[in-house]
């Protein structure tokens, strides 16, 4: 019944994301997954909804948002105004219960895909006070005493940037994987699946060119996935000659369009230090 | 089959609960993964496993464990010590390394040796000093700790594929060993204490709706003041000489705390706290400000975090006139305990490696003082102070 995710057109999953993904799917348990950032976490959520054909709901998740906040949310200040308006509407409170993501996907008419993308930009307690919900896949509406229980479980997938442990109890109820930072033979596959009108030569030079910026020490922001895609991108557009991408190249100091990559002043400002030490020794 | 599985991994300090090995035998039953060691790894991983930290003690146990079932698995055991001389043949060996084994006797008498250890053992063994196998400081074997160990089994021969959990990606992963800035400040981020405070400009839209149901329906406005992390932290940072070493993680620290708290003040210190202490080291010699003023400016609530290696001569800590750079009329534990009394929450972060404390006789006399509240510089200690600041 379920099929096996194993990447799309445009994602590259490597085998083990694929056996958590499928595992995650099979059991019905949440799938958490942590990474650099940029290496696809939020996008794998869309490719498994794409892959497996099925609807996907996002929950985004920010500071300042509660767990009831994807269950449900009582509308009071509507209600109140209605009230002081004398509108009909006012005397059922089902009108002012509004469902949140949780809810849409536990009543999708298929198996739904939800991501809650960033749960760890939430409150400490934003986990937790999840469990039961994610568990059973059931909650109780209290103002309309009504039990909300999922028609089909949904594939839940959780994004984690680190910033928060997340809790134990809730650990243990999902499948984690952990998004390595591509290998220069799967990151071609990734690049591959995007630009597949790309010249080998360009690419072996903008592949060469990247690995050697991330390997740079004491850079605040390596770059990654999304932003070498970027890069190339712009590359393409402007059609850039691989010639110009070497960066021993004692002429040039930065490779070209590097505002793709180096998001921080201070970066920029070390990576021409070190291409100036750089030409200083080889002029020696 | 699973079960020991299940206990070498707990072990090896992998913390997987039953309720996960409950998960990975449904898996299993349901037939996520099939006929491959590669996809049980995998598949082993993403249930048992939640912290990218642990990958590599997962790995390592991994290995341990699986050595020998996937051996007998594919029956290699008659051929195995065929196998073992092979590699043995292979094996690249560094000019200290050559030297090393003639200084055991040779290079054939280890392969006689081996060749006599080859017969005498029976079956598979780990662990202890004599058989060959994982794990052990026999020189045969891998993983062990034997500088003239030969390696058997495992990745090193040409065209045998290196298995996954051998490749051991994760490794920097593990533990304390990357402390970068994010990681310090995800880590100070868990002393945040947040609290309204100041003027209220907020709406209260929940206090409204409760006080306008009370109020009968008629509108009630509510205001609160913005939440905003309140806790105050004071840094005194060790600068100089034995401290060189460490500059960059202190820098880390630093620009990582400025960025999380509002309520923070930083001071520097040569060694040990002394009668005053500077904030600009260009200056340090014109404007000190003396620890009598901090100790009455600033308010009890405020947090102490001390980094420093606090290696030195016992006298500069516990003589008066100690001090290498002035003369301190009182003793620097003196004013650390005055510190220390008036902010009852504190902690040292010591960038020294915390296996060398227990050598140095300065660093003894620092955590008697502290009340033993001195934690290693790395992402685990910084847990280890912040829990004790928070208290």
């Amino acid at each position: 019944m379920t099929s096996k995710f194993e990447g799309t057109e445009r994602y590259v999953a490597t085998e083990d994301l694929m056996m958590a993904v499928n595992a995650a799917v099979t059991l019905a348990r949440p799938l958490l997954v942590k990474g650099e950032p940029g290496t696809g976490k939020t996008q794998l959520a869309e490719e498994i909804a794409l892959a497996l054909d099925k609807p996907l709901y996002r929950w985004h998740v920010k500071s300042t948002t509660k767990a009831q906040h994807g269950l449900y949310e009582y509308d009071a200040v509507s209600r109140l105004r209605d009230s002081q308006l004398g509108d009909a509407k006012v005397h059922d409170i089902g009108n002012y219960i509004i469902p949140g993501r949780l809810w849409e996907a536990f009543r999708s008419a298929r198996q739904a895909v939800l991501l809650i993308d960033e749960i760890d930009k939430a409150d400490i307690e934003f986990p937790n006070d999840l469990l039961l919900e994610l568990d059973r896949m059931e909650f109780y509406v209290h103002e309309t005493r009504e039990l909300i229980q999922a028609t089909h479980r949904p594939i839940v997938i959780i994004t984690s940037n680190n910033e928060k442990e997340l809790p134990d109890a809730f650990l243990r109820r999902c499948f984690f994987h952990f998004i390595r930072f591509p290998d220069a033979e799967t990151m071609t596959r990734i690049i591959g699946v995007h630009f597949p009108e790309l010249k080998r030569e360009l690419l072996a030079e903008a592949l060469n060119a990247f690995y050697k910026l991330r390997d740079v020490p004491g850079l605040k922001k390596k770059p990654s996935t999304s932003e070498l895609l970027d890069w190339l991108k712009l590359l393409l557009a402007e059609d850039v000659p691989p010639e110009a991408l070497r960066t021993d190249d004692p002429r040039k100091s930065l490779p070209p369009l590097y505002g793709a990559l180096l998001k921080n002043e201070q970066d920029v400002h070390l990576f021409e230090q070190l291409i100036f030490l750089q030409r200083r020794q080889s002029r020696q | 089959m699973l079960t020991p599985f299940f206990y070498t991994l707990r072990a090896a300090g992998v913390p997987a609960s039953v309720t996960e090995y409950l998960t990975l035998l449904e898996a299993l039953q349901r037939g996520v993964a099939r006929f491959s060691v590669n996809d049980f790894y995998f598949l082993a991983r993403a249930t048992l496993v939640k912290d990218e930290k642990h990958f590599d003690r997962f790995d390592k146990a991994f290995a341990q464990y699986f050595k020998g079932i996937e051996q007998s698995f594919e029956q290699l055991q008659k051929a195995l010590p065929e196998d073992w001389l092979k590699l043995l043949a292979e094996r690249h060996f560094t000019p200290e390394e050559m030297a090393q084994i003639e200084a055991l006797g040779g290079w054939d008498k280890l392969l006689e040796t081996l060749k006599q250890r080859l017969e005498e053992q029976k079956g598979r063994h780990e662990g202890g000093s004599k058989w060959i196998g994982t794990g052990g400081t026999s020189p045969f074997g891998h993983g062990g700790y034997n500088p003239e160990g030969i390696r058997i089994g495992g990745p090193g021969g040409k065209g045998k594929a290196v298995k996954v959990w051998e490749r051991r990606d994760y490794r920097n992963l593990d533990d304390n060993v990357e402390l970068g800035t994010r990681n310090i400040k995800v880590a100070l981020r868990k002393l945040r204490r947040f609290a309204r405070e100041g003027a209220a400009d907020q709406f209260d839209i929940d206090g409204t709706i409760s006080a306008t149901a009370r109020n009968a329906g008629l509108l009630d406005l509510k205001f609160q003041p913005e939440r905003h992390n309140a806790l105050k932290l004071l840094l005194f940072f060790d600068v100089g000489g034995s401290m060189e070493s460490h500059v960059r993680v202190c820098e880390e620290l630093f620009s990582a705390a400025r960025g999380e708290f509002k309520h923070l003040e930083y001071f520097y210190f040569h060694n040990f706290i002394y009668e005053s202490v500077w904030k600009d080291s260009r200056r340090r010699h014109g404007e000190r400000t003396t620890l009598f003023d901090i100790l009455r400016k600033y308010q009890p609530d405020y947090r102490i975090i001390f980094i420093g290696d606090a290696s030195m001569s016992p006298y500069e800590i516990m003589q008066p006139g100690g001090s290498i750079e002035h003369w301190n009329d009182e003793a620097g534990a003196v004013w650390l305990q005055r510190l220390t009394q008036r902010f009852q929450r504190f902690a040292w972060l010591n960038p020294e490696p915390q296996d060398r404390w227990d050598y140095v006789q300065s660093i003894g006399l620092a955590r008697q003082l502290l009340a033993e509240r001195m934690y290693p510089l790395t992402l685990h200690g910084l847990d280890d102070a912040i829990r004790a600041l928070k208290a």
